[in-house]
């Protein structure tokens, strides 16, 4: 009773979309709020080195992963705040400014993270959903961490913030329409500010999932990209929080996909599996897109659908 | 009057260098480093010799033809950010174009052709892919580049490592090399090859096109507004697919380049950030095809002295990034100035609400 | 400037060059009397130098040539396989003075060692992978390690622990220098018993940490109970061996700290015993080989110490087989030795000295490894 053979497919596709899918839950549900307000951040994936950097180096250094988070959620609200005042002046664009934000937060988390390669940082804890189950692939597959459910918690949260409440109402108002919301008195500018700075926490406490729990070390490697493709998951989620929940899922067990149909005997063309996720996202993007009516859901003063 | 304006938009992104040396030098002394001695063996590095130079501009080399891929997108208002993927597949159909080509016994010049060839329109191919599914299938550009780059990277590494791999190139996996005779060679008297001065050719060719063609003029004005292009009878989607084009064919250009005057064969190692680098550039560039050379030169010059930081002042090999960041960040920021510091007193020219997507252009226009 | 052409317009501008050096780099402190120094000494590396794993095997090698007495030594990490690499180098000899060079990761070689060494006879480069061949440069060498052997007596240790007698193997590319360390694993390990079996999962690349994780909790989850790898940096794979209660074994260097309850032994490069030699030597105004091999018998190569689980029987017969091979008169690839396609690969009575290079062309997995090489 060793292995599970070709049940450890299923098993592996499950798992890695629960391991793998974290950061790109935490990245795309803040980059939906930013995009909500009429910005868009491509610099989320410095934001997220960022992020697993410092949640990494203060976990280690204070002991508590939980502090590491909270640190990784205020460096990426730090550098959200930077970037909403910088797009806040007149004639920058955005979106050079996010590819400047990611080359500027990788190049600081790199330059910063020397001294934390090494060590070993406290891991965040998990719940074990498998106990019943004497496999332990299977229990391993159902050690979820608590991140994990906070991420799945907030996105119905945030659909019914977006939809119900007060502030939402504001960051679909500004989103939509700058002139409205002026109209009513709000600042765009604040609106932006402060859902940029909220965007930049969640993709800072993504990143701390990366350092302090799968697969749990900092390195200059940790990051394979997720943070960008994370802004394309918003679009290819439709501007819509469950829709981020799925694609994230998606993702992750796609990502799964290869490694595990190598451990039973598949092998060849691992460099095509490995880019599976991409296929998968670029497909659905062709399918879904239409150049006739604009994206539903997507906010009106939004530069990236126009 | 023309001085003073050029001086006058020349102003914010020297206010913009100013404030990153500022900047990068309180870094530096947060470090426990010397600014002084940084900044001196920066330009040591980059500029302080002769070999100096030839270092800086063999890495400047593909740099040009990299920030085409973005800054010619830009001029019709589309963000592409996958020239990485343009340039590897380039490489690729570079070579597997040039090994046949050598194997007929053609001369040099032949070959070298048909390389650039197969690697301009592979890199078409692919950009324009962008701007098709842009125009047609309404799917955004920025994030359509970026997963048609990796996509095709990876379909190279499998070719490169599966069915193009030489079986004699062990431990790195390759396809089989170019003949050292029919390598593209260096400028004489110097140790930069030839893909410089294509570089160079392809920026003033682009610049050309872009500010004194009928069908530059055209893309610009969709650039600026779509709507208004459409209205008066612009053919946007032909003029997309004919700039994204010329893009791709930048960067498999650049990848050629790589593959005939550098490694000789095309390997995974091809996909080592040049076309990320290109974006930079454009940016810094401000899109303007001519301001892609000093800039490109000024970047290569950063990458070449960041070793002489790592080694004499025992910093870390991420110093250059986080000053490449900064000062990508400062120049953006200092866009807001532009128009603003003004040297003599004349009345405000009207301006029109910025768009939002498109890049600003240099006074080139 | 691009306009010179002939040498001697070079050389003064090459001599202008060093001039403005010294007056931007002089005033500002630094550089202490280069003629005192017997040698200025290159490395670069193509990743961290602190990542538990390949760069750090030679950035330690690195440390100890450091130590030696009037050597100033070099560094530069993460350095790109493409032209940055000659350039570096370039850089080191024109502006710091290097004489040797420690180009440490195996794609600078082929064209960009030869390259520079065709242009610079009087610089020395050990470039570490093997690669030298009749007819390349006299300056540039080429060393390496037979460190399959040391992966087999650590498959030996692995074989001994294993319970469900499946084994998992994360590895970069299926080139020979990895397979033959799979090969070597997996007969390591069959020597405590044959019935034991390999998987192996290639991740594409040298260092992918989320994928390497991925890789391995699939090899756990199919019942691997001992996992090693063969990526840049072993940490992930170690890591997340221990997390998952099942063993491991390391290498390039000791990651112990990383897995104490999992980290059985490891394969690891000497480089610290190697690189101090070689400088000495070339200080000494001894000529080396280009091509410079070894295993245990020539110290390039050794284990990690054991953990105090690993058994008496599990130690004794891999300290046996490392002191036959020390003594010389042990192989790993002998015959008869089927491929896991069933295909003999080596024939009865033939066995393969470890100098022999058509081991640096291993293209098969042997019997009981479940993978493909393509």
């Amino acid at each position: 009773m060793s292995g599970i053979g070709w049940w450890g497919v299923p098993v592996a596709v499950l798992a890695g979309a629960i391991r793998v899918s974290t950061p790109f839950l935490f990245v795309s549900l803040g980059e939906l709020v930013t995009e909500k307000s009429g910005r868009v951040n491509l610099g989320l994936e410095g934001t997220l080195v960022m992020g697993a950097m410092s949640g990494f180096a203060i976990a280690w250094l204070t002991g508590s992963p939980w502090l590491g988070v909270l640190a990784a959620a205020l460096v990426g609200a730090l550098l959200g705040v930077l970037h909403a005042a910088i797009c806040s002046l007149p004639r920058v664009n955005p979106i050079a400014v996010g590819i400047a934000m990611m080359l500027f937060g990788t190049g600081l988390a790199f330059y910063l993270g020397k001294p934390f390669i090494e060590p070993k940082a406290p891991e965040l804890p998990a719940l074990d959903l498998g106990f019943w189950s004497t496999s332990p692939a299977i229990r391993s597959a159902l050690r979820v961490n608590a991140l994990f459910f906070i991420g799945v918690a907030l996105a119905p949260a945030l659909v019914s913030m977006l939809r119900n409440s007060g502030t939402g109402l504001v960051l679909r108002m500004v989103g939509d329409s700058e002139d409205a919301a002026r109209a009513m008195g709000y600042s765009p500018r604040l609106v932006r500010l402060a859902a940029t700075a909220f965007g930049g926490a969640m993709a800072g406490i993504g990143g701390s999932f990366l350092s302090l729990y799968y697969p749990g070390s900092w390195n200059e490697g940790l990051s394979s990209g997720q943070g960008i493709t994370a802004v394309a998951l918003v679009i290819f989620a439709r501007w819509n929080p469950m829709g981020c929940l799925w694609a994230s899922l998606l993702f992750g067990g796609a990502g799964a996909l290869g490694p595990a149909l190598q451990a039973i005997g598949v092998t060849g063309f691992y460099h095509l599996f490995n880019a599976l996720p991409y296929m998968v996202t670029l497909l659905i993007m062709i399918v879904s897109c239409s150049p006739d009516r604009t994206l539903a859901g997507a906010p009106g003063e939004l530069s990236i659908t126009r | 009057m023309r001085l003073v304006r050029l001086a006058e938009a020349a102003a914010p992104p020297l206010v913009a260098l100013l404030a990153t040396v500022a900047a990068f030098a309180l870094f530096l002394l947060a470090a426990g480093a010397d600014p002084l001695r940084a900044y001196g063996l920066i330009y040591l590095g980059a500029f302080g010799t002769w070999f100096s130079w030839q270092n800086t501009l063999v890495r400047a080399a593909p740099l040009l033809l990299t920030a085409l891929g973005m800054a010619l997108p830009a001029q019709i208002g589309l963000i592409v950010i996958g020239a990485e993927g343009g340039f590897v597949a380039g490489g690729v159909a570079a070579i597997a174009a040039g090994l046949p080509l050598a194997a007929l016994g053609l001369p040099a010049v032949a070959v070298l052709t048909g390389m650039a060839l197969a690697g301009m329109a592979t890199g078409a191919a692919l950009v324009a892919a962008c701007g098709a599914l842009r125009h047609w299938r309404g799917v955004n550009e920025t994030i359509s580049s970026l997963l048609i780059a990796y996509i095709s990277i990876a379909v190279c590494d499998q070719l490169v490592e599966g069915a193009m791999r030489d079986p004699a190139s062990l431990n790195k996996p390759s396809t089989r090399s170019l003949p050292d005779a029919l390598m593209l060679g260096t400028i004489p008297g110097t140790n930069v090859h030839l893909g410089l001065v294509l570089g160079l050719i392809f920026c003033v060719l682009a610049y050309v096109f872009v500010f004194h063609t009928t069908w530059g003029f055209a893309a610009r004005v969709v650039g600026a507004n779509a709507r208004a292009g459409r209205l008066v009878g612009l053919p946007v989607g032909r003029l997309i697919l004919i700039v994204t084009a010329l893009a791709g064919a930048a960067t498999g250009l650049a990848g050629m380049v790589e593959v005939a005057a550098v490694q000789g064969a095309a390997s995974a190692d091809l996909a080592v950030g040049y076309g990320y680098t290109g974006i930079l550039v454009a940016f810094l560039a401000r899109q303007n095809p001519l301001a892609v050379i000093p800039v490109a030169v000024l970047m290569g010059g950063l990458e070449a002295s960041g070793g002489l930081l790592e080694q004499r002042l025992q910093l870390p090999d991420a110093t250059i990034t986080v000053l490449r960041g900064l000062l990508f960040i400062m120049l953006l920021a200092s866009e807001t100035l532009q128009g603003r510091l003004r040297l003599t007193l004349r009345p405000r020219a009207p301006r029109a609400a910025p768009e939002p997507v498109r890049p600003a252009h240099a006074g080139g226009a | 400037m691009a306009s010179g052409s002939g040498f001697s317009r070079r050389a003064v501008l090459a001599g202008l060059g060093v001039g403005t050096a010294g007056l931007v780099a002089g005033p500002l402190a630094g550089r202490q009397a280069r003629a005192a120094d017997k040698a200025v000494v290159g490395f670069i590396y193509v990743g961290t130098a602190n990542d538990y794993g390949y760069n750090q095997a030679h950035a330690e090698g690195a440390a100890a040539v450091r130590k030696m007495q009037g050597v100033t030594v070099l560094e530069q990490a993460r350095v790109p396989e493409t032209v940055a690499v000659q350039n570096t180098m370039d850089g080191m000899i024109n502006l710091d003075g290097a004489s040797i060079l420690f180009p440490t990761s195996f794609g600078y070689f082929d064209p960009f060692v030869l390259r520079l060494a065709k242009s610079k006879p009087k610089v020395q480069f050990l470039h570490a992978g093997g690669l030298w061949k009749e007819g390349e440069p006299l300056n540039a060498h080429s060393y390496f390690g037979f460190i399959s052997q040391a992966v087999y007596t650590a498959g030996i240790v692995a074989g001994h622990m294993s319970k469900t007698k499946k084994l998992g193997f994360v590895a970069a590319k299926p080139i020979p220098q990895v397979l033959r360390n799979i090969n070597a694993f997996t007969l390591g390990a069959q020597s405590v018993d044959p019935s034991i079996s390999t998987t192996v999962v290639f991740t594409g690349d040298w260092f992918l940490p989320v994928r390497e994780a991925e890789a391995a909790n699939s090899l756990a989850d199919q019942g691997a109970d001992v996992l090693t790898c063969h990526v840049d940096s072993p940490k992930v794979v170690m890591e997340t061996a221990e997390k998952r209660g099942i063993f491991c074994t390391g290498y390039h260097t000791n990651q112990a700290v990383l897995a104490p309850k999992a980290y059985l032994t490891g394969a690891e490069w000497n480089w610290t015993g190697l690189y101090p030699r070689l400088v000495g030597d070339l200080i000494a105004g001894k000529t080396l080989p280009n091509m410079i091999r070894g295993g245990f018998r020539e110290g390039f190569v050794r284990n990690s110490a054991y953990n105090a689980i690993v058994p008496e029987a599990a130690r004794k017969q891999a300290d046996g087989v490392r002191a036959q091979f020390m003594a010389g008169n042990f192989a790993v690839f002998k015959g008869p030795l089927k491929d896991n396609k069933g295909n003999t690969v080596i024939g009865a009575g033939t066995t393969v000295d470890e100098f022999d290079l058509v081991l640096e062309q291993m293209n098969y997995l042997v019997a009981g490894v479940i993978g493909s090489t393509s």
